[in-house]
């Protein structure tokens, strides 16, 4: 069930966890840990930081192109249906129109499409997001309960080439964290 | 992408006024919109929730009479075929509107001030999506084949018809529904983690836990999230759009005077976010007491809600009088005599009805007092209420009672099952927002902590550092 367990190597270490105060440290903060030059590695907000995606270096979400496909398909399968209804399944003259009145069948069309593509975008976000997921190590920390509150993280997961649970900690600490903590797996 | 100060100064957000009030911290946020679902439940609630279920209870009573005994115990006949029951499916749905629209739309136009009211306005959609499609079903009559609607399979090989509006109307409010459910739950999932971790027992945490998804807050998560919201918010504006049209379509297709009019998908519309707006501030004033929520959902936000308000009732008055300027300019007897019957014949207490109450009432939005008064907010909305409600019983009855025979005239008049089906059906909104009260989030807090002015990793304590650094 790759959804619901998190894909980890084994280790010793799950990783470090490092609380800043506001999120103009963590912006900062971020963009060291980036120019550092580690990649297993992420931050934790409470709410969406405007512009820590550029600062932590993420790509563009692919989102927008599994919406467009799951759109398309949701169009053709909506013109399809009644394509098939009213041309092959049950040809029914009504009000001496032609078997296929396409001008007709772009509400239902529409409607079609954008149900496969908001069912895209969500089923896509949570599988991009890789949710649910029953556990996650970060769990294990008491000060993570904040998360969802008022509390703001960087984490660094220990199979990163570049982690060292010494030197790490204490770039961290340099960096302005609070609070660093070493998690295990 | 650096910024320099002047890119910084041109910003229009930065010189907008604060939306939240007594500068809260993150943690001052999650606990006056948490306390509520966390306390016990006050004897207030409860006040407002025994009558809902009471009236649900109605709601039951009636339907399950008219399935036993048909649809002749409503005041229903021929000529007047649809009366309250298609009145009140085009009520609710239009109700609807406003949640999209503050959710969907306002965010496409990063109107920030939504993130206040946003998630009960979501909800109010559903919950009105809900009793919007009650009505559609029940009115067949015999409910039993209600699913010759949807395009089954079935024994006798028939299909439904594709080219009719009715048609597009089931799958329009259908996606409408489903879509709204997947947005309120996509914004609710960051909040359900925080009432998560926020929980002092086993059972709620399991219960928020569960839902949540295990959401942990990751940036690379907010990455996507943020992109599944934007695309969300991109489709359900032309849905929320299209949803009403093909209500209007339903009226506008046919060829009945009264009815058969290009202007009716506009109208509709305007007059669907008015009245959903007018539901808004009912809710909003009555909840922002409650629950305390004064500082979040604040005086500039209901000033913002009457503007709109003002702007879609002047259009709904636009539309009225465009409808008989059409009738005298077409030049066709019928048209002429459907609208000089609507405003003088025997239905003209309900068309004046609506007029005072969606014309004249919003006209007091010109003025900043009013939209600042809270007495007078919740007055006018009520007025609006009720005005949207005659305006779909006056679109659909007066225009089918007449009909081109003198011989078929009749006057529709409800019955006691009518007006059973209606309070029932606010019955069934009322319980629905009661429950989601007492057991959600009703403001997004991860929204509403975006807006905060330290939520801004530029701006906060030291815009001049941020400056030199540069941002992407």
């Amino acid at each position: 069930m790759p959804l619901l367990i998190p894909q980890l190597p084994k280790g010793p270490y799950y990783g470090i966890l490092a609380e800043f105060g506001t999120p103009a440290d963590l912006y900062h903060a971020c963009e060291r840990v980036r120019d550092a030059g580690f990649t297993r590695w992420d931050a934790h907000t409470p709410f969406p930081v405007h512009g820590l995606e550029g600062a932590m270096g993420l790509r563009r979400s692919p989102l927008p192109w599994i919406v467009l496909v799951m759109g398309l398909m949701g169009a053709a399968a909506g013109f399809g249906l009644q394509w098939w209804v009213h041309a092959r399944a049950y040809p029914l003259v009504i009000s001496g129109k032609p078997y296929l009145t396409w001008p007709a069948f772009i509400p239902i069309t529409f409607e079609v499409a954008i149900l496969f593509a908001a069912l895209g975008a969500v089923l896509g976000m949570l599988g991009l997001n890789r949710l649910p997921m029953h556990h996650h190590p970060l769990f294990q920390s008491r000060v993570f309960e904040r998360v969802t509150d008022d509390a703001f993280f960087i984490s660094i997961e220990s199979w990163d080439p570049r982690f060292d649970p010494a030197a790490t900690g204490k770039m961290l600490e340099s960096l302005g964290a609070r609070s660093v903590e070493l998690l295990e797996s | 992408m650096a910024q320099t100060e002047a890119e910084l100064l041109d910003n229009p957000v930065a010189g907008r006024p604060t939306l939240i009030l007594r500068s809260p911290d993150f943690h001052a946020i999650t606990d006056v919109v948490a306390e509520p679902v966390e306390r016990r439940t006050p004897i207030g609630w409860w006040l407002f929730f025994i009558p809902s279920v009471a009236l649900l209870g109605l709601l039951g009573g009636a339907v399950s009479w008219l399935f036993w005994e048909g649809i002749g115990v409503w005041g229903n006949n021929i000529p007047v075929g649809w009366a309250w029951d298609i009145t009140n499916f085009v009520f609710w749905v239009g109700i609807a509107h406003a949640g999209t629209l503050i959710s969907a739309i306002l965010f496409l136009f990063r109107q920030k001030w939504r993130t206040s009211i946003n998630r009960s306005s979501e909800a109010m959609t559903i919950f009105a999506v809900m009793c919007a499609m009650l009505f559609p079903g029940i009115h067949v009559g015999r409910v039993w084949v209600a699913y010759f609607m949807f395009p089954i399979p079935n024994q006798m090989g028939v299909w439904p018809n594709f080219r009719s509006p009715l048609l597009w109307d089931v799958f329009a409010v259908s996606v409408y529904g489903t879509v709204s459910a997947l947005f309120w739950y996509v914004g609710l999932i960051p909040d359900l983690a925080t009432m998560r971790d926020r929980a002092k027992t086993r059972g709620r945490q399991f219960a928020y836990g569960l839902p949540a998804l295990g959401w942990r807050g990751s940036v690379r998560q907010w990455h996507h999230y943020e992109s599944a919201y934007l695309i969300l918010a991109a489709l359900a504006t032309p849905l929320v759009l299209s949803v009403h049209s093909v209500v209007s379509m339903d009226f506008a297709v046919s060829l009945l005077p009264g009815w058969h009019t290009t202007v009716f998908p506009p109208y509709f519309v305007a007059g669907a976010i008015f009245s959903g707006f007018a539901m808004v501030l009912t809710l909003m004033v009555i909840c922002r007491t409650a629950f305390r929520l004064e500082h979040i959902i604040t005086l500039r936000h209901f000033d913002y809600m009457a503007k709109i308000m003002l702007v879609t009732g002047t259009m709904v008055g636009y539309a009225y009088s465009t409808e008989f300027f059409t009738a005298w300019f077409s030049g066709n007897p019928y048209e002429l005599f459907t609208f000089k019957n609507r405003a003088l014949g025997p239905y003209a207490w309900a068309y004046w009805t609506m007029v005072s109450c969606n014309v004249i009432s919003p006209q007091f939005f010109w003025f900043k007092k009013a939209r600042t008064s809270i007495p007078i907010l919740f007055v006018l909305s009520i007025l609006v209420n009720i005005g949207m409600w005659f305006e779909r019983f006056v679109i659909i009855v007066t225009s089918l009672h007449r009909d081109f025979l003198p011989s078929a005239w009749s006057y529709f008049t409800p019955t006691i099952w009518d007006i059973s089906c209606l309070l029932g059906s606010f019955g069934l909104f009322f319980t629905m927002f009661c429950l989601f009260v007492r057991f959600l989030p009703m403001v997004a807090t991860a929204e509403v902590k975006t807006v905060l002015p330290q939520a801004d990793p530029h701006g906060h304590p030291a815009p001049a550092r941020t400056i030199r650094q540069g941002a992407s």
